[in-house]
């Protein structure tokens, strides 16, 4: 068990800079998810970490101790792979006993250890097979088998359950929160899946071009993204950006959309903004939990307008509905008695109490 | 699928249009006719071999059908087998070939996963010209090699030529480029992950070759020994330039320069002596071919 310390770390291949000088502190049993799309820099940090990659500059400590020159073996982690990367020849017990044996562990803690790791994960009657008799799912347990019997200071996961089908992912996904509940193990984990950061994180760090944009609890980062970027990748479906143009209207702070469109921000909003009324490139970001179907009462801070719905999505639960406003597609989430069909105008409503005001230049909430 | 819906709406009535199964029809005929073609191509030699070595000397001169034994003996076998020459022969042709894949398998597996894993500056380079060595026919490369061996021998006063174990220097030299090419390319089909979990786990590099990728590229491994062996066990020029003393040849040019003598060839043990040659190989590949077939088409289908 150790907390991670990563200082200014940078990492460049020939002339493309992958990671650019992040920091990140990682506290002990903590479950931290590195998120963000491909190519943002999260595997590359993960492996700098494991030591798999070497460290351009900056400083990465584990437990204290800076381990920039320090072999992956000796780092004390643990990896799983995307691709679980068992050893093909050996039985699963092998397989999760491959490290201890290498550093020549006696036999019978050897096996007390692979027999409590599989006690955790279910996998006691496996442990004769070989990896290819597996299921995908008891794959990925035998790759977090092998990651617990080492009893590691830090455990590397890599996007570990992109392989499997969305239903088992979902599945296993519990499976791992688990573990760490039992385990607590510190744990680094990297996905591009932002339901799986939202659901296994206790921080989530969100990257883009090699840059931490965001770090944060999966509340904070949903309901107070510092910038658009963290805005748009957390929340599915994400969120809906409408330019439009900030400006007092009779001491009252507008957000002027296009000529039939103004809303009038809340009055518990207006001192945060106001000192921004008169920029003219805007975004109002809202989700599409934000934008429902017009109710007889409207709420204070909740405007009504006319949507012309292009597409819907019934989802059971609810119905998604996209409707354009000065050209782009927007995205509402309404009930599904509420009659929405696909072509049809919809009374719609906007609660501009959870509303976002981001500066289009800048990209930064304001 | 398609075969079906045709077969259906043939059998309906209208006109019969060409349907997948009749190509396939055609393309089996054609298939056992190249066959069949080839088999008799490659079987006929062996099988003349086989006929002959069953022959008298007498009969092998006489006028009659060459195809067929009148009075079929063993005698060929029976006089090649008890022969000290012979067995001598054999011994030193089995002793070379041992070792040349053993030298062989020492030298280009690890040299292989050098090439595949460890990047080190001008690995790629390497790699290609471990390839492009083999391409030089070992015809062009005997005359070189032998001044090499007789100006060793006027520095060091050590003799390599004529003796048997000169051989082991020469044969690695065609069967180390290729080997290591195949090995080369079954090492790329493992995973990288795979030798970063081992590397994680805390082995060190002869550790992962030895407990990782030896053992998952076992298929690649034996075929890489087969191919040593066949081009240990068959090579003939080498040995015919630099080895001449009876004790010291192998059993190619063995059978050639003991059996001929001057202008007399005695071809009923000729055939027995290449026949009884031929055996190890044919045992082994018998044995092995599974391995072989899978380890030249791995990577080709693994998903």
């Amino acid at each position: 068990m150790a907390e991670v310390h990563i200082r200014k770390i940078v990492k460049k291949y020939d002339d493309v800079l992958a990671v650019r000088g992040i920091d990140l502190d990682i506290r002990d049993h903590e479950f931290v998810v590195l998120v963000g799309p491909s190519g943002c820099g999260k595997t590359t940090t993960l492996r700098m970490i494991a030591g798999l990659e070497d460290i351009t500059d900056g400083e990465i400590a584990i437990g204290g101790d800076v381990v920039n020159d320090v072999p992956p073996k000796d780092r004390d982690i643990a990896m799983v792979f995307q691709n679980y990367a068992l050893y093909p020849h050996m039985t699963v017990h092998e397989n999760m006993s491959f490290g201890l044996r290498l550093k020549k562990f006696p036999k019978d803690e050897i096996n007390r250890r692979v027999d409590e790791a599989a006690r955790i994960l279910d996998i006691t009657e496996l442990l004769d097979r070989k990896p290819k008799q597996l299921s995908g799912g008891q794959r990925q347990r035998v790759a977090m088998g092998r990651a617990i019997v080492r009893n590691p200071k830090v455990f590397l996961f890599d996007e570990p359950l992109s392989n499997l089908d969305a239903k088992l992912r979902v599945q296993m996904r519990i499976e791992i929160k688990k573990v760490h509940q039992k385990v607590r193990t510190t744990t680094v984990y990297v996905t591009h899946d932002q339901v799986e950061a939202m659901t296994l994180a206790d921080r989530v760090v969100v990257m883009n071009h090699g840059v931490i944009e965001q770090v944060g609890t999966p509340t904070e980062l949903y309901h107070h993204p510092r910038t658009r970027f963290v805005a748009g990748f957390i929340g599915s479906p994400a969120m809906n950006f409408i330019a439009c143009n900030l400006q007092d209207e009779g001491g009252q702070l507008k957000l002027r959309v296009n000529d039939t469109l103004t809303l009038p921000v809340p009055a518990a909003r207006a001192s945060k903004y106001a000192q921004h009324k008169g920029n003219g490139s805007v975004l109002l970001g809202i989700r599409p939990e934000h934008l429902t179907e017009a109710r007889a009462q409207l709420e204070p801070g909740v405007v009504a307008f006319d949507a012309n719905l292009d597409v819907t999505e019934p989802m059971g639960m609810e119905t998604l509905v996209y409707f354009p406003i000065n050209g782009e597609t927007i995205c509402g989430r309404v009930n599904p008695a509420a009659g929405a069909k696909d072509g049809a105008p919809l009374k719609m409503a906007a609660d501009l109490n959870q509303m976002h005001l981001i500066d289009a230049k800048s990209g930064l909430v304001l | 699928m398609t075969a079906a819906v045709t077969t259906n709406s043939a059998s309906a009535a209208g006109p019969r249009y060409g349907s997948m199964s009749n190509d396939r029809k055609w393309a089996l005929r054609w298939s056992y006719f190249f066959l069949i073609l080839f088999a008799i191509f490659f079987l006929t030699p062996p099988i003349y071999m086989l006929i002959t070595s069953l022959k008298t000397s007498q009969e092998i001169s006489a006028i009659t059908n060459p195809w067929w034994v009148y009075n079929p003996t063993l005698d060929n076998y029976r006089e090649l087998l008890s022969s000290n020459q012979y067995q001598r022969f054999f011994l030193n042709s089995s002793i070379v070939t041992i070792c040349v894949v053993t030298i062989t398998m020492l030298i280009s597996v690890p040299a292989a996963f050098a090439l595949s894993r460890m990047k080190f500056w001008g690995s790629t380079i390497l790699g290609m010209g471990v390839f492009l060595t083999y391409l030089i026919p070992e015809t062009l490369l005997f005359i070189p090699l032998f001044k090499m061996m007789a100006v060793f021998n006027e520095i060091t006063g050590i003799t390599l030529i004529n003796r048997w174990w000169v051989l082991l220097i020469l044969y690695p030299t065609l069967t180390v480029p290729f080997t290591t090419w195949i090995m080369i390319g079954y090492f790329a089909s493992i995973p990288k992950e795979l030798d970063e979990a081992a590397l994680i786990d805390g082995a060190n590099w002869w550790q992962t070759l030895t407990k990782i990728f030896i053992p998952v590229a076992l298929p690649g491994l034996i075929a890489a020994m087969i191919f040593a062996f066949t081009v240990s066990w068959a090579q003939f020029l080498y040995p015919l330039a630099f080895t001449t003393s009876e004790s010291q040849l192998v059993l190619p040019v063995g059978i050639i320069t003991t059996l001929i003598k001057g202008d007399v060839f005695n071809w009923g043990q000729i055939m027995t002596g290449a026949l009884l040659g031929a055996a190890p190989p044919l045992i082994i590949y018998a044995f092995l071919m599974d391995y072989y077939i899978a380890g030249l088409t791995a990577g080709a289908t693994k998903g």
